[in-house]
C-alpha cells in the first residue's frame, strides 16, 4: 500500500467537510465505545487480565528470539514451512513466488493487515493474479480501490449507499443486475458472488491474531467466518504474521483472546475463533496440500531494542482509535497509511520514516483516552512524545513554530523578561478586546479563528504584577 | 519541611502561564480557597511556566530547564499546587526529564509528591469537605479535562467541592470526558481539527441545559469559550474556583462588560 501520510493535513481537512463520512463516523464511534464499555464494565477481573496481558506479552518480547524458534519448529513438526521476511519487498517476494511455484492463477484472502503493510495485493496482481478480498469490509473497499480506514471495521467510513452503488456496478457480471438497498441482502449477494471465488481460488492467504510457539498453532479470529473457508478450500495457506504475534502457549493466547473481542467489539469472543495447525494430514477430509507462515520483520526488531518497543504489545484490537476524539473528527484515510488513530500514529513515522509521517505524532492533543482503553496498557501519548522529540533533535517542524518555541524558552528563562513580556501582551490583547471581552482577530495570524472560535481576551493586569500590589498593600 | 500546625500547610502557589497572562481572578480565587482551607500561601517570584510546552514539543533540554527552576523554586515548601490539573500532570512527569541526572531526578520526585491540583488538594490532602462559602445561582455542567482526569485521577473532587455551593444546580453533560480539542500547541497548529472537537463539546454544553460550564483548566476554558461565544451562545464559563471561593460575579471568559 502507498503511503499518503505526508498529506494529513489536506486529508483531515477533506475528511471535515465530507458530510457522509462525518455521518458514518458519528455512527460508528458511539457504538464501539458503549459496546466495549459494556463488555468490560461486566468483567471484573478486567484490570487483572490487563496486567496478565502485559506480563505475557512483556515476557515474549524479552524472549522473542526463543519463542520464534520454538514456533518454526513446531510449525515444521506439523508439516507447514516458515519464510522469514525483513522487510516488505522480501515478504511480497516470498508470497510471489509460493504462488508461483504453486502454479496458481486466482487467490483469496482473509483480512491482513500485515499483508497491507508489505502490500501483498499489489505484488499479486503486478504478477497477473486475480486478488479477491472475503472479509466483507476488506471485499467493499477493494471494489472501490481504497485502503482501510479502520484496522477491525476496514470499510465503516462507508455508507449503505455507497455500498449499494458498489455492488449494483461490480456484481452485473456476475448476474445480480438489481439494486439492492437492504443490509441482509447486500451481504447475501456478496456472499454468493464470493462463493464461486472460493471454489476457484488456488492460493488462500489469511493474517494471523495470534501464533502459539508451544504447537505452531496460528489463530485468527472473525465475525463472518470467511477467514475458515480462505484457508481450508483452496489447495494452498500462506499466513502473513508480523513476529510480534507470537505467543508462547495456549493459556496465554485465551487470556490475550479476552481481551481482544472485548476491547474491539465488545464482544466476549468473536463469532469465530479458527485454530490452524498445518496442512492437511492423512486422513483429514479437507485442508490445504500446502501451510506457509511468512514472518515479517519490517522494522519490528529495531523497535524491540528501542523505547518503543512497548508498540509491540500492540494486539490490533482497535480500541484506540474508537476512543480517540482526533480519529473520530477525521477519519481512517487522512492518516494515509494502513494504521489509523493513536497506534497507527506511532508506527507510521516508525515504519515509514519521520519526516514522510511528520504530522502524525504532533496531530494529537495527548488526551490521554486512548491509554486508558488500551487493554495491553500501550503508552500511547508517550511514545507520541518521545516521537516528537526525535523530530525535535532532527531540526524538522516548521522555522516559524521551532523560533516561536526558542524565543518563548529564552524567555521563561528569565523571569524579569517573562514578567515584562507577559505584562505588555495581557495588556495589547485586553486593549483589542474592548468591552466584548473577546477578539476575532489575532494580531500574529489566525490559526486559533480557523477552528471557528473567538479569542477571549486577558482582564489586563497579570495576576503576578496585581498579586506584588496586593502584598505590598498588605505588607 | 514542617510548620507548626497552627499555621497549616506552607503551600507555594504555581499561578501556570495562561492564569497569570488570561485571568489573574483565577490566581485570586485560588489564594481565597486555599487560605479558607487554613493555608499558608505564597507565590514564588522566579515561577514562569512549567515547560509544558517545550516537553510537548520535543524540546526536553529546555523543559528540563524550567523544571529545574520550578524545581529550586518550590522546594521550600511543604506543598506545591496550582489550579491546573495540566501543569501537575507536568510537574508529575518532571522525573522523566532527568534521567541522567540522579540527584535532580530525587529532587524532582521529592517536588513531585508533594505538588497537587488544587480541587484534588482541598479534599484528598486536606479533607477539607466544608470551608466552601459560595453562592452562584445558576445551573452548571463540568468538563473534565484530560491531564486532570487521566494523569491525576480528578473526577469526583470538584464535584463534590461544588455540591457545597449554595444555589449552584450540577448538571452532566455527553462525554464530559472526551478532549475539548484544546491541547496546548494543538489547537494552533492543527485548528481545524480541534475545531471540529470543540464544537462536539460546545453542542454537549448547551444540550445539557446548563447554563454555566466549569472546569479545572484554564486552556480548556478558552477554547470552549472561545467556540461559545463565536457560536453567540449564552453559556456563561468559569474555572471552578472562581465558583468556589465565591469570585464568579464578573463576567465569564470571553465575556465583555455589557452582557
Ligand atoms: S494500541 Fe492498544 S488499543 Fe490500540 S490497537 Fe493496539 S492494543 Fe488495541
Amino acid at each position: 500500500m502507498e503511503s499518503h501520510s505526508h498529506e494529513f493535513v489536506q486529508r483531515a481537512g477533506a475528511a471535515l467537510h465530507n458530510p457522509t463520512l462525518q455521518q458514518a463516523l458519528g455512527r460508528a464511534k458511539d457504538g464501539f465505545v458503549l459496546k466495549r464499555f459494556n463488555a468490560v464494565s461486566a468483567l471484573s477481573e478486567y484490570e487483572a487480565l490487563r496486567d496478565r496481558a502485559v506480563q505475557i506479552k512483556n515476557h515474549t518480547l524479552e524472549h522473542l528470539d526463543h519463542y520464534l524458534l520454538r514456533y518454526e519448529e513446531a510449525v515444521r513438526r506439523n508439516g507447514g514451512v516458515v519464510h522469514w521476511a525483513a522487510d516488505a519487498e522480501e515478504a511480497r517476494n516470498i508470497v510471489r513466488d509460493i504462488c508461483r511455484k504453486a502454479e496458481a492463477r486466482s487467490v483469496i484472502k482473509g483480512k491482513s493487515m500485515v499483508g497491507e503493510e508489505v502490500g501483498v495485493n499489489e505484488a499479486l496482481e503486478e504478477a497477473g493474479l486475480e486478488v479477491v478480498e472475503t472479509d466483507l469490509g476488506e471485499y467493499i473497499i477493494q471494489l472501490a480501490e481504497e485502503p482501510p480506514s479502520h484496522i477491525i471495521a476496514p470499510a465503516i467510513h462507508k455508507t449503505r449507499e455507497e455500498i449499494s452503488d458498489l455492488f449494483h456496478r461490480f456484481h452485473a457480471k456476475y448476474g445480480y443486475t438489481q439494486r439492492l438497498t437492504e443490509v441482509p441482502d447486500l451481504v447475501n449477494e456478496a456472499r454468493q458472488v464470493l462463493r464461486q471465488k472460493y471454489l476457484s481460488a488456488d492460493v488462500g492467504i489469511t493474517g494471523a491474531n495470534f501464533l502459539v510457539a508451544e504447537n505452531g498453532c496460528n489463530i485468527i479470529v472473525t465475525n463472518e467466518g470467511n477467514g475458515d473457508l480462505t484457508s481450508t478450500l483452496p489447495r494452498v495457506h500462506i499466513v502473513t504474521a508480523g513476529i510480534e504475534k507470537v505467543v508462547p502457549n495456549m493459556e496465554d493466547t485465551t487470556t490475550l483472546l479476552r481481551l481482544l473481542g472485548r476491547s474491539a467489539t465488545g464482544q466476549d469472543i468473536t463469532s469465530y475463533t479458527t485454530l490452524f495447525s498445518g496442512p492437511r494430514r492423512e486422513g483429514d477430509p479437507d485442508g490445504p496440500q500446502e501451510y506457509h507462515v511468512v514472518l515479517i520483520d519490517n522494522g519490528r526488531s529495531t523497535m524491540l531494542a528501542d523505547e518503543f518497543r512497548e508498540m509491540l504489545r500492540c494486539i490490533r484490537c482497535g480500541a484506540c482509535m474508537n476512543h480517540c476524539p482526533v480519529y473520530g473528527a477525521i477519519g481512517g484515510h487522512a492518516y494515509g497509511w494502513v494504521y489509523p488513530g493513536p497506534m497507527g500514529s506511532v508506527l507510521t513515522p516508525l515504519t515509514l520514516g519521520l519526516r514522510e509521517a511528520k504530522d502524525l505524532p504532533n496531530a494529537c492533543t495527548l488526551n490521554g483516552r486512548c491509554q486508558e482503553v488500551c487493554p495491553v496498557r500501550i503508552p500511547l501519548p508517550d511514545l507520541l512524545r518521545n516521537l516528537r522529540h526525535r523530530q525535535f533533535q532532527a531540526r524538522m517542524g516548521t522555522k516559524r513554530s521551532r523560533w516561536g518555541l526558542a524565543l518563548w524558552g529564552w524567555l521563561a528563562r528569565r523571569p524579569a523578561m517573562y514578567r515584562l513580556a507577559t505584562r505588555v501582551q495581557a495588556r495589547l490583547l485586553a486593549g483589542m478586546g474592548g468591552k466584548r471581552g473577546h477578539i476575532s482577530k489575532l494580531p500574529l495570524g489566525g490559526n486559533w479563528m480557523a477552528g471557528g472560535r473567538v479569542m477571549p481576551v486577558p482582564e489586563g493586569e497579570t495576576f503576578m504584577s496585581a498579586w506584588k500590589k496586593r502584598q505590598g498593600g498588605r505588607g | 519541611m514542617t510548620t507548626p500546625d497552627t499555621q497549616g500547610p506552607k503551600v507555594g502557589l504555581l499561578v501556570t502561564c495562561l492564569v497569570d497572562a488570561f485571568r489573574p481572578n483565577i490566581g485570586f480565587a485560588t489564594v481565597r480557597l486555599l487560605e479558607q482551607a487554613g493555608c499558608t500561601v505564597e507565590v514564588p517570584q522566579q515561577q514562569t511556566c512549567c515547560g509544558q510546552p517545550a516537553y510537548n514539543s520535543g524540546d526536553n533540554i529546555t523543559a528540563a530547564e524550567l523544571a529545574r527552576s520550578v524545581i529550586t523554586a518550590f522546594e521550600g515548601y511543604d506543598y506545591l499546587v496550582s489550579p491546573s490539573g495540566s501543569c501537575i500532570g507536568s510537574v508529575h512527569k518532571y522525573p522523566d526529564l532527568f534521567q541522567q541526572s540522579p540527584e535532580w531526578e530525587s529532587r524532582a520526585r521529592h517536588l513531585a509528591d508533594r505538588s497537587y491540583e488544587l480541587f484534588s488538594f482541598l479534599t484528598d490532602v486536606l479533607g477539607a469537605n466544608d470551608t466552601i462559602r459560595a453562592r452562584f445561582e445558576g445551573k452548571a455542567t463540568y468538563h473534565d479535562s484530560c491531564s486532570g482526569l487521566r494523569q491525576l485521577g480528578i473526577k469526583r473532587q470538584p464535584r463534590a467541592l461544588l455540591q457545597q455551593v449554595e444555589g449552584l444546580k450540577l448538571v452532566e453533560m455527553e462525554d464530559a470526558e472526551v478532549c475539548c480539542g484544546f491541547g496546548g500547541t494543538f489547537c494552533v497548529k492543527y485548528p481545524e481539527i480541534s475545531g471540529r472537537m470543540v464544537d462536539d463539546k460546545a453542542q454537549a454544553a448547551q444540550a445539557s441545559g446548563a447554563d454555566t460550564l466549569l472546569g479545572g483548566d484554564l486552556g480548556c476554558l478558552l477554547n470552549m469559550a472561545g467556540r461559545l461565544k463565536a457560536a453567540g451562545s449564552p453559556v456563561r464559563v468559569y474555572h471552578t474556583a472562581e465558583v468556589l471561593a465565591d469570585m464568579a460575579h464578573g463576567p465569564g471568559l470571553g465575556d465583555g462588560e455589557e452582557r
